[in-house]
């Protein structure tokens, strides 16, 4: 019964402007899933009317704050939400231009799969080559180019694969495992949601089937087996459970059972699981994102803030870490000196920044080294010294336990979101 | 290979709770927002099984705007009790008689935008420093903007341009003193799957969800339940309908829905195949584009 199959949730980012018609592929997509309500639709026809436009303004569907539609611009990244019988999707609409990195990266954080949109008049722009790299940065390892206004092109092969084959020599520098290239017209619905039969020399699936289709659990860690504690849960009843101390969390990787021998960081204490939880009921393995309850066999100190993991398979602990961040304040820049908060995981720890390695041109991907600050939108590599040691993974190996933050301590504003490399691979394997 | 594959509903609840759990941990005095509708309920649900066997470690406050439902109140008092959960009461009303707001008057008076003084001063009265909401991105394009973690200033205010970016699952829950966060573990949830999410783990509900009989007046377009903040006015004429309500707010501007949806399984289905919003029939949202982010502004839920 494959066919019948939830295939769960898929998260997808989404980048660009008006121009390359990515508002009404969007539209498109959720018109023809009949996830655009007739109510909203009526409400669209107002405000397209208002604004003096002919037609309804697909735009106006995500653009939700009254400062994005005066402008006509999107500043934040907006949410959508559709499903088909097969899966659920949730859309992360960002805007495109350079001054919105930021959000673009937001968006990039939580999505497994980036929908690239080109004109396939104009072929790659500069939007697409940094919504492409801003994709491959966060770990993205699928990502789909609809080549768009294929109708304006009198549905040209020629000009389809034109376009393929220059995306393909920017993306051979980028670590994306997959490219799907789909050649569309948004406006006629021409392989959006059905396949086109104006363009017959296509063999490939029409963008809702790939959507709907493509495999995305390789995105979440199943081997390295790690659960940050967010809290203990003690109850102190009069009853059954006087003596439960569980701790609870979001398993970042692995497959955790009954029985297995864990060991706690820091610390370094090793003892074994006693049982787990999802809300009242036990499980027989805890894998994620599963949120649940571990018990311990032996009663050992652990609070919040602490990492359990496999003896033979543990993260790698340091107080020195490398990270490419991409920093998001327009206040102040940063600079070599810095003290910040580091958030990772479920703890948080002061942090100053030791140097600035160089800072990468998110159009060109030409690395400048030397330089004085990242400001608003740049992307850099830096070292950081933590005040105590954190217990962490390369990102590309594990998206949750090698991922921070840092905070202003000042403002608390969040300045910059980082992606952790390990130089050498943890001593210890699998 | 094993297959370790979860349902929608499994990733959707696994991220709700883990939410729940990062405002129980980063703030001193969390409290969960209580309406007596869907969302609330199911929330109330998640932090129940997201802290067991231990009770959630917050209470509940309720803003009574004094034109609920009988049937909404009666819900609230057996489950706090059925729950083991302690639970406060804000009242509009008590806002209204000490002038700390004033009643709107006109043809479409409501005491909506006003819940936001009594949520605000009820926050400060028992220094609550985050209030956990059902509220989700998929109701309302300014709620499509929201954080899970959305930062308040001091005068409660949302400002939606100026938000902090989330990522991952990184929630910082830092702030000055005098501010506060508003938390929506449920963002990434539609309709459907609140009502998926209700029959897999067999919820009750008030019985105003399920379709009834009911006397009902048509006001501004909207289907009107009459009870007692309900009464016809002169010219309008009163109906017996077959009717539900897909969201739960106050009965002066909760829109009814005509359905004979007396299930889960046919509230499910009818969900599926709604041509309409769930908000549709608010009110409070049809008074113009952004009516929505002007109060989320001023402090709204």
């Amino acid at each position: 019964m494959d066919a019948a199959r939830d295939m769960g949730l898929l998260r997808f980012t989404t980048a660009g402007s008006v121009d390359d018609g990515k508002s009404t592929l969007i539209g498109r997509l959720l018109y023809d899933c009949k996830a655009i309500f007739e109510d909203q639709l009526s409400a669209l026809e107002r405000a397209s009317l208002l604004k003096g436009g002919s037609g309804i303004d697909l735009s106006l569907l995500t653009d939700g704050l009254r400062a994005e539609r005066e402008q006509g611009i999107t500043i934040d990244v907006a949410y959508r939400y559709f499903a088909t019988p097969r899966r659920k999707f949730i859309i992360a609409d960002t805007p495109g231009h350079v001054q919105y990195t930021r959000n673009m990266v937001t968006g990039a954080s939580t999505a497994n799969l980036a929908l690239l949109l080109v004109d396939a008049r104009s072929g790659i722009s500069e939007q697409t080559r940094r919504h492409a790299f801003l994709s491959s940065l966060l770990g993205i390892k699928s990502m789909v180019l609809c080549v768009n206004k294929m109708d304006l092109v009198d549905w040209s092969r020629k000009r389809f694969e034109e376009v393929c084959g220059e995306f393909r020599a920017f993306a051979s520098r980028l670590a994306t495992a997959s490219i799907t290239f789909i050649p569309v017209s948004a406006l006629y619905g021409d392989n959006v949601a059905t396949r086109s039969a104006n363009m017959p020399w296509y063999e490939g699936p029409s963008l809702l089937y790939h959507l709907e289709n493509t495999y995305v659990g390789g995105d979440l860690d199943m081997v390295n087996a790690r659960f940050p504690v967010q809290t203990v849960i003690r109850p102190h009843d009069d009853g059954a459970f006087h003596d439960f101390r569980g701790y609870a969390g979001q398993i970042a990787g692995g497959v955790f059972r009954p029985g297995d021998e864990v060991v706690i960081l820091p610390g370094g204490k090793k003892t074994r699981i006693g049982a787990i939880f999802c809300g009242d009921k036990t499980v027989t393995e805890a894998f994620p994102p599963l949120s649940v309850v571990m018990t311990l066999t032996d009663d050992v100190d652990v609070s919040r803030g602490d990492l359990l993991a496999k003896p033979h398979n543990q993260p790698t602990e340091g107080q020195d870490l490398d990270a490419i961040l991409c920093w998001f304040s327009d206040k102040r820049p940063l600079r070599a000196g810095d003290r910040v908060i580091l958030r990772h995981t479920t703890r948080e720890v002061q942090a100053v920044v030791k140097s600035l390695r160089y800072k990468v041109d998110v159009n060109t991907l030409h690395k400048t080294e030397a330089v004085p600050e990242l400001a608003l939108n740049d992307i850099g590599r830096v070292q950081l010294r933590t005040a105590k040691p954190i217990h962490y993974d390369a990102y590309e190996r594990n998206r949750q336990t090698g991922s921070v933050i840092l905070v202003d301590p000042f403002d608390n504003s969040t300045l910059a979101c980082g992606m952790l490399s390990v130089k050498q691979p943890a001593s210890a394997q699998e | 290979m094993p297959d370790y594959h979860l349902s929608q509903l499994d990733l959707l609840e696994a991220e709700a709770i883990y939410v729940l759990r990062e405002g129980a941990a980063q703030f001193q005095r969390p409290v969960l927002l209580f309406s007596g509708g869907k969302d609330s309920i199911v929330l109330t649900h998640l932090a129940c099984k997201a802290f067991w066997p231990e009770k959630p470690p917050f209470p509940l406050l309720h803003v009574d705007t004094g034109h609920n439902f009988p049937e909404t109140l009666e819900y609230r008092d057996e489950m706090v009790q059925r729950l083991g959960l302690r639970l406060f009461v804000a009242s509009v009303e008590e806002s209204i008689r000490t002038g700390r707001v004033r009643e709107e008057t006109g043809a479409n008076a409501s005491r909506n935008r006003l819940q936001s003084v009594t949520l605000l001063d009820a926050l400060a009265k028992w220094g609550f420093d985050a209030a956990f909401g059902g509220a989700r991105r998929d109701e309302e394009k300014a709620r499509a903007k929201e954080r899970f973690f959305s930062h308040r200033d001091e005068f409660g205010q949302w400002d939606p341009k100026n938000q902090r970016p989330e990522l991952w699952n990184l929630y910082s829950g830092r702030m000055a003193p005098g501010e506060h966060f508003r938390i929506f573990p449920l963002s990434n949830w539609t309709e459907l799957d609140i009502w998926s999410y209700i029959k897999r783990e067999e919820i009750a509900l008030p019985s105003l969800y399920f379709a009834h009989e009911r006397d009902t007046v048509v006001r501004g377009g909207v289907i009107l339940g009459l009870c007692q903040s309900v009464q016809p006015r002169p010219g309008e004429v009163v109906t017996r309908r077959t009717v539900r309500f897909r969201t739960m707010g106050d009965a002066p501007i909760t829109g009814a829905v005509q359905s004979t949806a007396a299930t889960i399984d046919a509230i499910l289905a009818e969900t599926a195949a709604a041509r309409t919003t769930e908000r549709g029939g608010r009110a409070d949202d049809l008074r113009s584009d952004t009516s929505m982010e002007d109060r989320k502004k001023e402090g709204y839920f």
